[in-house]
């Protein structure tokens, strides 16, 4: 039984998505869980996953193509079944190689073998001769958008020739408008170079304002004693394999969690009228990718030792950064933590990630002086870390407080393996 | 240059390599004293004298069987097989012991033989008579196939053949004797075997054939060219080993191709060239290959009947349309 596929909801405010790769054409045999397609959502690429086996029997939307969510993209049934595009609801296209179901050739004169040779026509299935799949594919036509003239429907050479030519004839559009100087060019100015927005930089653009425009941001900083952490993660990588180990950010997501449990508010999300106190901990982490910022999410943080998150947050961020997340990557993050400690840096502050209430900015592990209880001068290991809160939902003396747990759990760090 | 027939370039072949070199010698049913049946070693007999130029019972595994022993042993036959339906008496002396005594004698003798013999059909000889079973011997490692359709390839193959020191198989056409052509006079004009040649060049369809439907193949061209269709055709001249370097460069050009054989179209020519096309060029082609070949019949006698058994000008030319997408 055909059955539809459909853009699916791969964020939590995703409106729309851009189909922009199909890794499987019309006519393919796939496997459950094999993946059809890439969609662009605002944030990133994710795989499209087939929810059943079958035959991807049509295409609905083209790659470079925007639609809703819940838009159907495509069709899948059995093989030989053909699409009923009324009964699936769909509207009335016209395939660019359609014809009868079967047409038969006989050409005069020939053996009474040849004439035997029906060819059949599948509805969705596009047929061109290999000299015309080679120059579509050179000149960067779309088949789908040529009508073939070969038996069956066949698109043949003839055919891209003349698609060739209706698209010389129209060259006045596609060329750019002659450039004149801006009239309030001045000397002296040098000009700049544009750069079109990327859905995904839109995206950011968009929720960072909203972020910042509606959630009264407050900012919190305070210093951690990270000797004991960093000794006992240098014994836990001590006996943890190479692909295994430990990072400082492993065990701060951790500390995080078992504050967290201990302080719901900042676990929580704001909802117009009401608060949120989510109960998983599902604690993002920042990447940074050339095309953007990303967070990936994990887990029941609570739950983890540092080992089980440092093996989750590897294999999310690896994923995140060759970009080919699994839909659930991304979505479901309670809290929020964003370390630029790699570049050197003291300390920051973070945008909270809507609608999160909180997001901890963490800063480098620095040897530093600093005065010790006897008042002596002395060296330490220290980490700053700043949390951003949503004063909507919760107060300073609540976020100082969550703070003081974190700082605890790191500076008694076997507190982080119970 | 010279403008002479086939038959002729056939007989000077045979005359200048039998004076260039005292091991040639000839041996078939009616060479000498009548001086063959196709009046190719006419005056042969005086000229050579009996020791050269043999004269054999009707046996034709005799006539194989001894040139491939007297080849191994030192000489150079040139043995003829009256027709190509004969040579199916000698199988087992040429191809099972001629093209494979080199080979699994480990190189300890070599078997330089040719075996002359005639094809085709169009003589209302009937069905044992007139066949073109090339491809039969085509088929089998060992043996050297070759089959011109021009006096200046037959003059130059056959020299080369004798020559050889491999077995080759040197297939006439009956109907080709008159066919008259430019052959140059050097006596050492030579034409490679495992060589196809474009005979013309063209951009709109490649026409592959062979012996006596090349000239069909390119009566095809002429009348196509009225029509403003610009046909290559191209001449394999060897069967084994085939060249089809000149086959796949000409559909890159034109994209589309016919194979046109007087044997019959099921496992012929057609069918070994469209596959190594599809292999090595596939992705040039706009249509699938066509084959021009013989009804699927024993050969008739009646003379209409074998007209229309065998192809002709017109199959060519409604083949090349079939290719173009002309209806």
């Amino acid at each position: 039984m055909a059955e539809l596929i459909s853009m699916p909801k791969l964020g939590f405010d995703m409106a729309e998505g851009l189909l922009q790769e199909w890794l499987k054409k019309a006519g393919d045999a796939v496997a459950q869980g094999e993946t059809l397609a890439v969609i662009e959502t605002d944030k990133a690429s994710v795989e499209l996953p087939a929810f059943r086996s079958g035959i991807l029997l049509k295409i609905l939307v083209e790659a470079g193509t925007s639609v809703p969510i819940g838009a159907p993209i495509a069709v899948i049934g059995s093989a030989g079944e053909t699409v009923d595009v009324a009964a699936l609801g769909l509207p009335e296209t016209a395939p660019a190689a359609a014809g009868p179901a079967v047409r038969e050739t006989t050409p005069t004169g020939l053996a009474p073998e040849q004439a035997a040779e029906a060819v059949a026509v599948e509805e969705g299935r596009l047929f061109a001769s290999p000299i015309a799949a080679r120059m579509a594919a050179e000149l960067g036509i779309d088949l789908r958008q040529v009508t073939g003239s070969g038996p069956g429907g066949r698109i043949i050479k003839r055919d891209i020739e003349a698609h060739l030519k209706e698209r010389e004839k129209a060259p006045a559009k596609a060329a750019p408008a002659p450039t004149m100087p801006s009239p309030s060019f001045e000397p002296g100015m040098e000009g700049y170079t544009a750069q079109p927005l990327s859905p995904m930089r839109h995206t950011i653009g968009r929720r960072m304002v909203e972020s910042k425009q509606q959630a009264p941001h407050f900012y919190i900083t305070m210093d951690v004693d990270m000797a004991a952490a960093m000794e006992l993660r240098a014994q836990l990588n001590a006996i943890l394999p190479e692909e295994g180990k430990v990072s400082v950010n492993d065990m701060v997501i951790k500390a995080s969690a078992i504050a967290l449990r201990q302080f719901p508010k900042i676990n929580a999300s704001f909802a117009g009228n009401e608060i949120r106190l989510q109960n998983p901990i599902n604690v993002g982490i920042a990447v940074a990718r050339e095309t953007g910022l990303l967070t990936v999410v994990v887990r029941a943080c609570d739950l983890k030792t540092p080992v089980q998150i440092a093996h989750d947050a590897r294999e999310l961020i690896g994923r995140a950064r060759e970009g080919r997340m699994k839909p659930d990557d991304m979505v479901g993050g309670t809290f929020t933590i964003s370390n630029l400690g790699m570049f050197d840096v003291e300390d920051f502050c973070a945008i909270i990630n809507p609608p999160q209430a909180a997001i901890l900015a963490v800063g480098a592990v620095k040897r530093v002086p600093l005065v010790d209880a006897d008042g002596a001068l002395a060296v330490g290991t220290r980490m700053k870390m700043t949390i951003s809160a949503d004063h909507r939902v919760t107060d300073g003396a609540e976020a100082a407080r969550f703070l003081q747990a974190v700082k605890a759990a790191l500076e008694q760090p076997m507190r982080l393996m119970l | 240059m010279a403008r002479i027939t086939f038959r002729e370039a056939i007989s000077q072949a045979l005359r200048e390599e039998m004076y260039r070199d005292e091991r040639v010698f000839l041996m078939g049913e009616e060479i000498g004293t009548w001086g063959g049946t196709y009046a190719v070693t006419r005056g042969f007999l005086d000229e050579f004298g009996e020791k050269r130029v043999r004269d054999t019972p009707i046996a034709e595994g005799v006539i194989a069987g001894a040139a491939a022993g007297a080849a191994i042993a030192g000489l150079r036959p040139v043995a003829e097989i009256m027709t190509i339906n004969f040579a199916f008496l000698a199988m087992d002396q040429i191809v099972n012991h001629a093209a494979k005594l080199h080979y699994m004698f480990n190189g300890q003798m070599r078997c330089p033989l040719v075996i002359r013999t005639v094809g085709g059909g169009g003589r209302q000889l009937g069905a044992t008579h007139s066949q073109t079973p090339d491809v039969v011997f085509a088929h089998f490692p060992g043996l050297k196939v070759v089959a011109p359709g021009t006096p200046a390839d037959a003059k130059g193959l056959l020299k080369t053949a004798i020559r050889d020191d491999d077995p080759v198989f040197f297939i006439e056409h009956a109907t080709l004797y008159q066919a008259r052509g430019e052959v140059p006079d050097d006596e050492d004009f030579l034409v490679p075997i495992g060589v196809s040649d474009v005979k013309r060049e063209g951009k709109d369809v490649t026409i592959v054939s062979y012996s006596k439907m090349l000239q069909v193949a390119l009566d095809a061209a002429g009348k196509l060219a009225e029509e403003g269709i610009d046909a290559e055709v191209i001449d394999l001249r060897t069967l084994r080993p085939l060249d089809t370097r000149p086959i796949i460069e000409s559909v890159r050009k034109t994209n589309r191709m016919v194979v046109a054989e007087e044997g019959w179209r099921a496992y012929g020519v057609g069918a070994e060239i469209a596959s190594r096309v599809t292999e090595l060029a596939f992705d040039y082609l706009d249509a699938p290959v066509r084959r021009v070949a013989q009804a699927e019949v024993p050969l008739p006698y009646n003379r209409r009947l074998e007209q229309m058994a065998l192809p002709q000008v017109a199959d060519i030319i409604h083949a090349v349309k079939d290719v173009l997408y002309i209806k």
